[in-house]
């Protein structure tokens, strides 16, 4: 590797831009003669629009115009979709309810737009939103899960009878419950997983253009995967036809999967730009953001695992509500199957899996993928369940995990997956190395000598990432091929752009996959440009999440870096008189083996454009294009081990040490995938200490601020201790696994097996606030 | 309406502006610098810090009328043309931002921390005094590395001066 290439900790080409205030996000987007959409929102979970009165908004100062959901509907904007087909167990499709962009007739979650109020300023908008005066008769509603399939529950949609969306199934039921049936013990319990708001730090938001002469639209907005949003606003939407429609997400302040969907705010502003032929701007608020940007998680499990007389595990039961909220959104109903229950092997050896999820509709703001997308939630039931295991079997946690590990590898899950390769002893001895496992008991002694309750947790993950390949998700019922896109352009002087469909918000790709070209031409990073984002400048790209950035996305510029290489090695062989077999490339240069001819590569480059003596039929030129489609998802697993100390009087919880060991197969910048690390942990551990999207009886979000919702602070959090071992995956070309989520998926189940461990009561629900561990506390000692 | 007189960046700004008019919405809306970031309304999240006569201060519930006749400086002010600021330097160096969109009112703030701390900072207090500014991204690590990195570099610049 070159000091800038494959391997190497170059800090990032984008952060300038960041650090000094010039970086560009849809907000900072002004253009001339824009003008400012404010939203009307439903204050009621559920309830029926019997009027909407615009006259007053509409006489208000700077009121350009008040558009309501009925006119959406006059001019033929489509519904909003769910883009995978979710079959339940009778073979019958998912059930799903309309959702408009602006409701029409009935709301079905607090904050769901009515009406939409375009005015001079961001001020005068609101304003007049306040004045549209809805009149409502309110329904019942269903806030949560058990309230959503009770008997007699308020009905959501009439598509979904009993508010239930789908009951999916996945393994052998038959073979599932013989292994029980023949288990020398089972270990059970009930696992909830709670709700939570994803929080970007950037709120969403759209810019609109319509240009008349053209009929042609420009969207800025803030997204994950600008053609997604393309195909879906021209495909579903009728907004605009694919190549009317320009979509950009420019310098985007995080995402976490929140900005993978499309949503009404992005379309209504788009309908509205041509209705007013003005550009129109929305801004979420933070309020709005809590109330509309998809939620994650939220899921009830019953699990059950058995265990046969060496404490080897023979079956695995596991039943999971999945609360999707009022609407199905994007990706929804792929995040409690095909992500969930695909995973529920972990990292061990289970011959006999059986898994039900029913997901159901309730009058919350609509839940997907956030984070880890189903992973989290899966592995937080393997972990808990296992940890629960080794207390119940009296065994080591560390060991009991151990003598269920899956060593050899391809290994076949009876949940569709095969991995690939792994290591899982490995990451587990990193961990306990890194924690000093074998000094634990004398700090819990010296720790009650303080009064102080010390614990320890494990959690061994395992995901799927770098979503794909598309045959298999295809059959799976994805509505997308999930492939990536990369176009090479190397100019006449030498320099490079690339290309790609992968979208970068915050995971430093201007970087990462500038290393990987640097690498492979031996020329310095500042040669090499990234560009990304934008539908007019790329040709399509499955955008950013699940971690298929590095696995998927750099792998198409790989095979399209092969292309530029070849090509160049035919111009060179033909100029030096050799056989294009000998070229050989190093330090920028294009050599012929055994001999000192070479050809610096930007006189190649220049060679291709001037034409003048390339061999003969050869296009001028040196730009390549590659889609690439990975033959497997790939494996990230790792060990993750969390110390605490608990003040018995106080319930608070305090880190002494936190470790992560994680395999990510090769790294390109050790630095930024660190960085990914500490992310995801601190999502994680926000999860299983602070986070929670709580609502009331009646539907309403209790926790729609960042004065409500505890968002993890700079001192809620320990320092990490992050190390890697590496087997490298087999299924692309530069042995990448991915990295963004692990954190997040890892790390919930280790804080609370280490708290439950401190305290010596394993019930204790997610967030495990000072208050919860407090009374978990007491609880156990009055058992006592 | 009042009319609005303050120093923005070393440069004087004056303005007509709605008295509701904050602070950020100056900066952003009318003045073009677009550093400064809105992340929430209950100013909880410092996005939006900049630095009112040398102390860092919440742009989002600042409002323009008690800004008046005050020298403000956002994050576009704080390099010296291409010479970094230590800290803009530190939050690079030690890979303290991902998406960016916290950084600028990090940074703001940290700058602050340290004035008030001088080299007494540990790890502890740059914990606890970051308490208004959340990130999202990068689970804080590598921001405290940044931050107690660039007291070392600020203290060896004021001296160099
Ligand atoms: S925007 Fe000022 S504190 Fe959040
Ligand atoms: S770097 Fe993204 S929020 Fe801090």
């Amino acid at each position: 590797m070159g000091i800038e290439g494959i391997g190497a900790r170059v800090t990032r080409k984008e952060d300038k831009r960041f650090i000094t205030g010039k970086g560009r996000y849809t907000d900072d987007v002004r253009l001339h003669g824009m003008t400012y959409a404010s939203f009307v929102r439903s204050p009621h979970a559920h309830a029926k629009i019997k009027k909407i009165d615009v006259t007053a908004a509409n006489n208000m100062p700077g009121v350009v115009d008040v558009l309501t959901g009925q006119q959406l509907v006059d001019d033929k904007i489509g519904n909003l979709i769910c883009g995978w087909m979710i079959h339940s167990k009778d073979g019958s499709p998912m059930k799903m309810g309309a959702w408009p962009a602006m409701a029409p007739e009935v709301v079905r979650f607090v904050g769901q737009a009515v009406a939409v109020v375009i005015a001079e300023t961001r001020n005068q908008a609101r304003d007049a939103a306040e004045a549209v005066d809805v009149t409502y008769e309110e329904l019942p509603a269903a806030a949560d899960i058990s309230a959503a399939i009770a008997p007699g529950a308020p009905q959501l949609h009439p598509e979904a009878p009993g508010n239930v969306i789908f009951d999916w199934t996945i393994g052998d039921e038959a073979a599932t419950n013989d292994a029980f049936a023949k288990a020398a013990n089972i270990v059970a319990m009930d696992i909830t997983n709670n709700r939570l708001a994803p929080n970007a730090m950037e709120p969403r938001a759209a810019v609109a253009e319509y240009d008349t002469a053209e009929e042609h639209f420009t969207l800025y907005t803030t997204s994950q995967n600008p053609h997604v949003a393309r195909l879906v606003l021209s495909a579903f939407y009728n907004i605009a036809p694919e190549h009317k429609l320009r979509v950009i997400a420019p310098d985007v302040g995080g995402g976490f999967g929140s900005k993978i969907f499309i949503y009404p705010e992005e379309m209504v502003a788009l309908w509205a730009s041509k209705r007013v032929e003005r550009p129109v701007k929305w801004t979420s608020d933070r309020t709005e953001a809590f109330l509309t940007d998809a939620h994650g998680r939220d899921h009830l499990t019953k699990a059950e695992m058995a265990f046969d007389k060496d404490n080897k595990i023979i079956g695995l039961r596991v039943k999971t509500y999945a609360n999707l909220g009022a609407y199905m959104s994007l990706f929804s109903s792929s995040v409690p199957t095909y992500l969930y229950a695909t995973l529920l092997s972990g990292q061990y050896n289970i011959p006999n899996i059986y898994a039900e999820v029913i997901s159901v509709y309730t009058n919350t703001t609509p839940v997907d993928a956030y984070r880890g997308a189903g992973r989290p939630e899966a592995s937080f039931v393997m972990e808990r369940l296992m940890e629960t295991a080794a207390r119940q079997l009296k065994v080591d946690p560390a060991e009991l995990r151990r003598k269920n590990f899956i060593t050899s590898f391809p290994h076949q899950t009876p949940v569709i997956m095969a991995y690939d390769t792994g290591d899982f002893n490995a990451s587990l001895d990193a961990a306990l190395k890194a924690i000093d496992y074998a000094g634990f008991p004398a700090r819990k002694e010296n720790a009650k000598k303080e009064g102080k309750l010390r614990g320890i947790g494990f959690s061994c993950y395992i995901e799927a990432c770098g979503i794909a390949p598309s045959k298999a998700v295809g059959s799976l019922g994805a509505g997308v091929g999930l492939w990536e896109s990369a176009e090479v352009r190397v100019n006449p002087v030498g320099t490079v752009e690339i290309l790609t469909g992968s979208h970068s918000h915050g995971q430093g790709h201007e970087t990462t996959f500038a290393q990987v070209a640097a690498d492979r031409l031996g020329i310095p990073l500042n040669q090499v440009s990234i560009v990304h984002g934008d539908t007019d400048k790329v040709q399509f790209g499955m955008g950013t999440y699940g971690s298929r950035s590095g696995a998927v996305g750099m792998s198409a510029i790989v095979k399209a870096m092969e292309k530029i290489e070849a090509k160049a090695k035919k111009i060179v062989a033909h100029q030096l008189e050799a056989s294009e077999n000998d070229i050989v490339i190093e330090n920028g240069e294009f050599k012929v083996t055994g001999t000192d001819k070479s050809i610096a590569f930007p006189m190649v480059a220049l060679a291709a454009y001037t034409a003048h003596n390339i061999p003969e039929g050869m296009e001028p030129g040196l730009k390549e294009t590659a889609f690439y489609d990975p033959t497997n998802f790939t494996f990230p697993a790792g060990a993750y081990i969390c110390e605490v100390e608990v003040d018995p009087g106080t319930g608070k919880t305090e880190f002494v040490n936190f470790v992560a060991a994680d395999d990510f197969g090769r790294l390109i910048n050790p630095m930024i995938v660190e960085g990914q690390v500490h992310g995801g942990l601190a999502q994680g551990i926000g999860q299983a200490l602070l986070e929670h999207a709580v609502y009331d009886k009646s539907g309403q979000l209790m926790t729609a601020s960042f004065m409500d919702y505890a968002m993890p602070r700079a001192e809620d959090l320990p320092s990490f201790k992050v190390s890697h071992t590496t087997t490298l995956c087999p299924g692309n070309p530069l042995g990448i696994k991915g990295c963004g989520e692990a954190g997040a998926i890892g790390s919930s189940a280790a804080v609370i097996n280490a708290i439950t461990n401190a305290i010596g009561n394993n019930r204790l629900e997610m967030p495990a606030s000072p208050d919860r561990v407090w009374h978990a506390i007491h609880q156990q000692q009055a058992a006592e | 309406m009042s009319t609005i007189k303050l120093t923005v960046n070393g440069k004087a700004v004056s303005a007509d502006l709605e008295d509701r008019t904050l602070l950020v919405h100056l900066l952003r809306d009318h003045l073009g610098l677009t550093g400064t970031h809105v992340g929430c309304d209950t100013s909880q999240c410092g996005a939006c810090v900049v630095h009112i006569d040398g102390r860092a201060v919440k742009s989002c519930t600042t409002l323009v009328g008690q800004a008046n006749g005050t020298n403000v400086t956002t994050i576009e002010g704080i390099s010296r043309g291409d010479e970094l600021h230590p800290m803009q330097a530190a939050f690079r160096d030690n890979h303290g931002l991902q998406c960016g969109y916290c950084t600028p009112g990090m940074i703001m703030t940290a700058i602050d921390i340290v004035h008030r701390h001088g080299d007494e900072l540990d790890e502890a207090t740059v914990r606890q005094e970051l308490e208004g500014n959340i990130c999202r991204c990068t689970g804080y690590h590598n921001i405290v590395k940044s931050v107690l990195d660039a007291a070392g570099r600020m203290k060896m610049a004021a001296a160099a001066e």
